[in-house]
């Protein structure tokens, strides 16, 4: 995996600072953006998938041997739409 | 070595265009340039060119269409002028931070209003800052063998930029000149196959063009500097070997009766023909002057030209555009940044001249000469403006 970018010195950048190595925006972590949180309720929840569906981060994933949804702060913007597409309201948005 | 013949120079250029073997081309057509185009059109609609004419729909597309075609590594070629370098201007910063080495023939031409279908500096002026790779031609020659040397240069895997020819709309584009045209062996033995440093191709998945946060941009646009400070003696090398090739010798600033002049004329492209025949009259009435013309713009030879103007009293710098609101004109900004620091440096005078098509004779620039010698405002002043 490549460096965080602001480790990157110019002379390290390649030609027209062109990506070589795909999939290296996993090294941006944007859940730094975040000032809201969602807080998950398994007890209400339903298990409709649609959170995981709808996560513009794919910051959402499964524990199937726990059978609840977990959330990866590294890349959790904080956006809410988890919570707004959340049909039982088993997803609320509370500060960060 | 090629045969003479009288030919229209933007007849010639597309006729180096092919010769070079370009991939594609895609262009929109504006005067001046239009012939260019339509002539590199005719050759790939006679079959004698095996390459892709792309007729678009804009100059904004052309350039797409050339960023597309250069970062799928196919040797690009478009040509343009005035309004429809305007038009593909945001296009053109990007082909410039993605190292896309595309040529483009610029028919110098006036910007609009009022609307000028004429000769003079003011639309590459507007794209300086763009990060290409500026040449500045004074005859039809010079025009067709910049084409070779800006294919060589742009695709060299250390330059890997674009180079934009600039060509004095009908002054030089519409003439018809003595051109020593180059054969297919020389064409293959100065240009080598493109091998672009990355490429669009689905063996090894590059991105280009991806988004740039705060923590990354300054070290892009320093790379991107570096790269074309760098591309310096590469350009060089391409002339020594088109000379090696051809027996014409060009350089980034290109001295005429300098050397034991006190007044220098310095300018850029056509104008340049017309002040070597003022210099001469000049020297015939017993006055050291000479001419230094400035071959390259971007990256400008800062070590040359001090080194040309090191031993002058008076310098006359010829600009093509205004700077409206500026302190100098654009090419006497830099001349007088340049020579700031030198210990002996000449009185620097700025006039600017031929804008839109306004004819400029030697006996004009022995006039600017005197003028601008007798004005001590050490500002600008735009000649034979009528009061």
């Amino acid at each position: 995996m490549t460096k965080p970018m602001d480790q990157i010195g110019w002379r390290e950048i390649d030609a027209g600072a062109v990506i070589t190595e795909p999939g290296n925006a996993s090294c941006y972590h944007t859940g730094t953006w975040r000032s809201q949180k969602p807080k998950y309720d398994s007890n209400i929840c339903i298990r409709c998938w649609r959170c995981f569906v709808m996560c513009p981060d794919a910051a959402i994933s499964p524990n199937f041997d726990k059978n609840i949804f977990t959330w990866n702060y590294d890349y959790c913007k904080g956006c809410g739409i988890c919570a707004y597409e959340c049909p039982v309201d088993a997803i609320t948005m509370e500060e960060d | 070595m090629g045969r003479k013949v009288g030919v229209e120079v933007s007849i010639a250029a597309a006729d180096a265009v092919g010769l070079c073997d370009v991939d594609v081309v895609a262009a929109y057509p504006i005067t001046p340039q239009t012939h260019v185009v339509e002539h590199l059109s005719e050759l790939c609609a006679s079959g004698s060119l095996d390459a892709e004419f792309v007729p678009v729909e804009s100059e904004h597309s052309a350039m797409s269409v050339c960023c597309g075609s250069a970062a799928a590594g196919a040797r690009t070629f478009t040509a343009t002028s005035s309004q429809g370098l305007a038009l593909m201007a945001e296009i053109v910063f990007i082909a410039s931070s993605m190292r896309l080495p595309i040529v483009m023939f610029l028919a110098n031409r006036a910007l609009s209003s009022p609307l000028s279908i004429w000769n003079d500096h003011s639309d590459t002026m507007m794209v300086r800052d763009s990060g290409w790779i500026q040449v500045f031609c004074e005859n039809g020659q010079e025009v067709y063998d910049a084409v070779f040397h800006a294919f060589r240069v742009a695709e060299d895997a250390r330059v890997s930029l674009p180079v934009m020819i600039n060509v004095d709309g009908f002054n030089l584009t519409h003439v018809i000149e003595p051109i020593e045209f180059w054969t297919k062996d020389m064409t293959q033995k100065y240009l080598p196959e493109f091998k672009p440093i990355h490429r669009l191709y689905p063996d090894k998945v590059v991105t280009m063009g991806a988004f740039g946060m705060p923590e990354i941009y300054t070290e892009a646009k320093m790379a991107q500097n570096d790269a074309l400070l760098k591309s310096f003696p590469v350009i060089k090398q391409g002339w020594n070997e088109l000379a090696d090739l051809t027996g014409r010798k060009y350089s980034p600033v290109e001295m005429y009766k300098t050397e034991d002049a006190e007044t220098i004329i310095l300018g850029m492209g056509s104008i340049c023909e017309t002040a070597t025949l003022a210099v001469d009259q000049m020297r015939d009435q017993g006055k050291k002057a000479g001419l230094v013309k400035l071959r390259l713009w971007r990256p400008l030879p800062v070590d040359d030209i001090k080194k040309a103007l090191a031993g002058a009293k008076d310098v006359l710098v010829l600009d093509r555009a205004v700077s409206f609101g500026a302190a100098n004109a654009p090419v006497t900004s830099e001349i007088r940044a340049i020579m700031y620091h030198e210990s002996n440096r000449p009185n620097i005078h700025n006039v600017i001249a031929g804008l839109g098509g306004r004819d400029v004779t030697p006996d004009h620039i022995i006039e600017m000469l005197e003028m601008a010698l007798a004005d001590k405002t050490r500002g600008y002043n735009i000649f034979g403006v009528r009061s």
